[in-house]
């Protein structure tokens, strides 16, 4: 018995995992609310409250906020939980895993009251000053020490494919980071500073790593946490190994070129243009490959979808993966690129992902870790689990439909010319037709916050012990799942 | 092919250093040339650094987050061309670290806004949107107006901006505070800021408020100069 339990607490380092986990969570509420306050904003602005809640400084908050924070503080609860179990060893590095959260967190908040005060670079999901760079890069290393720590000294010969990912990720990112964050500060004590690269350079760099952050960020490391969560859940292997070392290394090459095709018809040179529309249709294909392993996965246990609404979350996230993997390339031809760049198309297509595929694999993680970290044998309510899905699944609908023709709708409205070929609306008349689709959209991130509000009691209850198998507290009102 | 991959698969450090080589490959391809190729940015006169008043004006423009809802980059499309004038060629933002070229236009472009409406038209339409435009989304600005602008440390501004390549001269930076503050004022001495950058910059009083330089003076000052430093129509592309 005592050598169990210490085995136990030994085994693992499951308390770290634990407090990203609550920390993702926490984050996933605050930046998915910020989203709908800044959504709010645009269709009613006397909702900018001041200098400091006016939306050119609240939108950062919520980018940085679902990208980083939530969806960061994802992917180092699950790359700890995964490497350990994957490598059958406990996290290397003695303190480093607790000072990545730690300084992770410390990151996290410093950024977004910089935003709050104006204290920004001004480039998209590149925003926070010198200073928080120069912070987040320790914590970065410290963060990859870790992981290769732990992946050296594992006791499986071979390194799992969730790790491949995970590895990836974290080092691409680190490239991106320091190449695209060379920065010049005014002194040392002024939090100010002028990036290194100017105009045409600086918008290539920058996309090269906001795509990358794409890519990289939210791509690589969620398909780690899809290769090791849909297979544990659906008890079957990955459906092809050689696809997967296929995927893996088409997908990681291929990405870094698809950056320019934020940048179509400016002044960017054609030839990068060409490069990168060229390269983003390709990225179809180990897209594609990604989401036909993770649901082929399921090939003859396609049953447990009926029956696991954790799995279903999972398995929805690989079909919007799937989807906006191929509104991507589409939007990246140079042709329909011109109708879609700077309307809302753009801001629908990145939720489709980030909503669609990012948070709900997120959350299909989430509930599979709570109640094996908190040692329960499964979460509070699954029945509430599948009410999450379904007011989840409709609000994203809402919300990409609904910027599907506003940006659509605006990006024709701008190029329609009247009969005597002059241009036929001002800016504003344009501005004026989108505000329907500005409050279905908000709609759609309310129901998708409530989604997530209901996560949160589901986990509360299951952290606290009440279970179905708990008789005590009286809350076995669940018959669904046996 | 598979068996290969196996090696890699028992050896972290050798699948970490393939993935960084793979991960590198396009970037270099794509970045490189950038700097290297001349043609990446035309030739084209007129261009000079930012004042030190147009500059405040852009760390304004940069913490308001503007750039969120309004682009700088005019695509030669026939219907931009006709709502906000030419395109914009690489040399236009040249001297704009960050470049602030945008990527949704939930407002116009402001390539070229400079010169489009008066200060006071700016000036009213910052203070509250909907005043001047009634469907308009922008939130107000009003408190720009009560903001002072320090020029104290704006010569380190310059200098930092000279490290990453902005052509600033000694003699730009060393009267940086004077130009900043004279370039506000209508009735100030403005030999030194001519000479120091051209007979064509902007000197008045931007914000109505003539014994006070406020932000409102620094952003309405950097509006007003969008798009005007180039001089498009000798503008001719190249060859082909």
């Amino acid at each position: 018995m005592q050598t169990t339990t210490i085995q136990k607490t030994s085994a693992y380092d499951d308390d770290i995992v634990k407090c990203f986990t609550l920390a993702a969570i926490f984050w996933g509420v605050v930046g998915m609310l910020v989203g709908l306050i800044i959504a709010l904003q645009l269709a009613y602005p006397v909702l900018n409250l001041g200098e400091y809640l006016s939306f050119g400084r609240l939108r950062p908050v919520h980018t940085s906020g679902v990208i980083f924070a939530f969806g960061g503080n994802v992917l180092f609860a699950t790359s700890y939980f995964v490497v350990q179990r994957t490598c059958q060893v406990r996290l290397w590095g003695g303190f480093l895993p607790k000072f990545t959260f730690f300084g992770y967190q410390f990151f996290i908040v410093m950024a977004a009251l910089g935003y709050v005060l104006g204290i920004t670079q001004g480039k998209e999901y590149a925003e926070p000053e010198w200073y928080a760079d120069l912070w987040l890069t320790v914590v970065w290393v410290a963060y990859l020490l870790v992981f290769l720590g732990t992946v050296i000294k594992r006791k499986e010969p071979h390194i799992y494919v969730a790790n491949w990912f995970f590895m990836a990720f974290i080092i691409t990112v680190a490239v991106l980071h320091l190449v695209n964050g060379a920065t010049i500060p005014v002194s040392l004590l002024d939090v100010k500073s002028y990036p290194m690269w100017g105009g045409v350079q600086a918008a290539l760099i920058q996309w090269w790593y906001g795509h990358n952050a794409v890519g990289f960020f939210l791509t690589a490391g969620f398909l780690g946490i899809m290769y090791y969560f849909v297979p544990k859940r659906a008890g079957r292997p990955v459906y092809s190994y050689r696809l997967s070392i296929l995927h893996f290394w088409s997908l990681i090459f291929i990405y870094i070129w698809a950056g320019p095709h934020h940048l179509h018809y400016t002044a960017l040179p054609d030839w990068a243009q060409t490069l990168g529309m060229t390269f983003s249709i390709m990225l179809w294909m180990p897209s594609w490959g990604g989401m036909i392993n993770g649901v082929m996965t399921l090939s003859g246990a396609w049953n447990k979808l009926r029956e696991d609404p954790v799995l279903r979350f999972m398995i929805i996230s690989l079909a919007f993966y799937g989807m906006s993997t191929f509104e991507g390339p589409m939007m990246s031809i140079k042709t329909v690129n011109s109708l879609s760049h700077y309307t809302d198309w753009t801001i629908g297509h990145v939720h489709s992902g980030a909503l669609g595929w990012v948070a709900f694999i997120s959350f299909g993680a989430i509930y599979h870790l709570v109640p094996v970290l908190w040692g329960r044998k499964e979460m509070y309510s699954l029945r509430l689990v599948n009410t999450h899905l379904w007011i989840s699944t409709i609000g994203i609908v809402l919300y990409i439909t609904s910027m599907w023709v506003s940006g659509i709708m605006q990006g024709l409205m701008w190029r329609t010319y009247d009969s005597l070929g002059f241009l036929q609306y001002s800016f504003v008349e344009t501005v004026a037709a989108m505000h329907p689709m500005y409050l279905i959209r908000a709609l759609g991130g309310a129901l998708f916050l409530a989604g997530t509000l209901i996560m949160v009691y589901n986990c509360w209850k299951t952290i606290k012990g009440c279970a179905k198998t708990c008789g005590s507290c009286g809350c076995d009102k669940e018959k669904a799942y046996a | 092919m598979l068996k290969k991959h196996q090696i890699l698969e028992r050896n972290s450090i050798l699948m970490l250093i393939l993935v960084i080589v793979v991960v590198s490959i396009g970037g270099l391809v794509e970045i490189v040339p950038l700097f290297r190729v001349e043609t990446t940015i035309e030739k084209v006169s007129g261009m000079r650094p930012y004042t030190p008043l147009e500059l405040v004006g852009q760390n304004i423009y940069i913490r308001e987050g503007c750039s969120l809802c309004h682009s700088q980059q005019i695509r030669p499309l026939r219907d931009e061309v006709e709502r906000y004038g030419h395109y914009s060629l690489a040399a236009e933002s040249m001297y704009d670290h960050p470049f602030l070229w945008g990527s949704k236009r939930t407002g116009p472009d402001l390539a070229r806004v400079g010169g489009k409406y008066s200060d006071d038209w700016q000036r009213a339409h910052l203070i509250d949107p909907r005043s001047v435009v009634p469907e308009s989304i922008m939130p107000a600005y009003g408190f720009l107006m009560k903001r002072g602008v320090d020029f104290n440390t704006i010569d380190a501004h310059l200098r930092a901006l000279r490290v990453t390549g902005v052509p600033y001269t000694d003699a730009m930076i060393a009267n940086a505070k004077q130009d900043g503050m004279d370039q506000a004022r209508g009735d100030a001495d403005n030999s030194g800021l001519i000479a120091r950058y051209g007979n064509k910059v902007n000197q008045r009083d931007f914000d109505g408020q003539p014994e006070f330089i406020s932000e409102m003076d620094a952003l309405v000052a950097y509006l007003q100069v969008l798009g005007t430093l180039a001089d498009i129509k000798d503008y001719k592309p190249q060859e082909k």
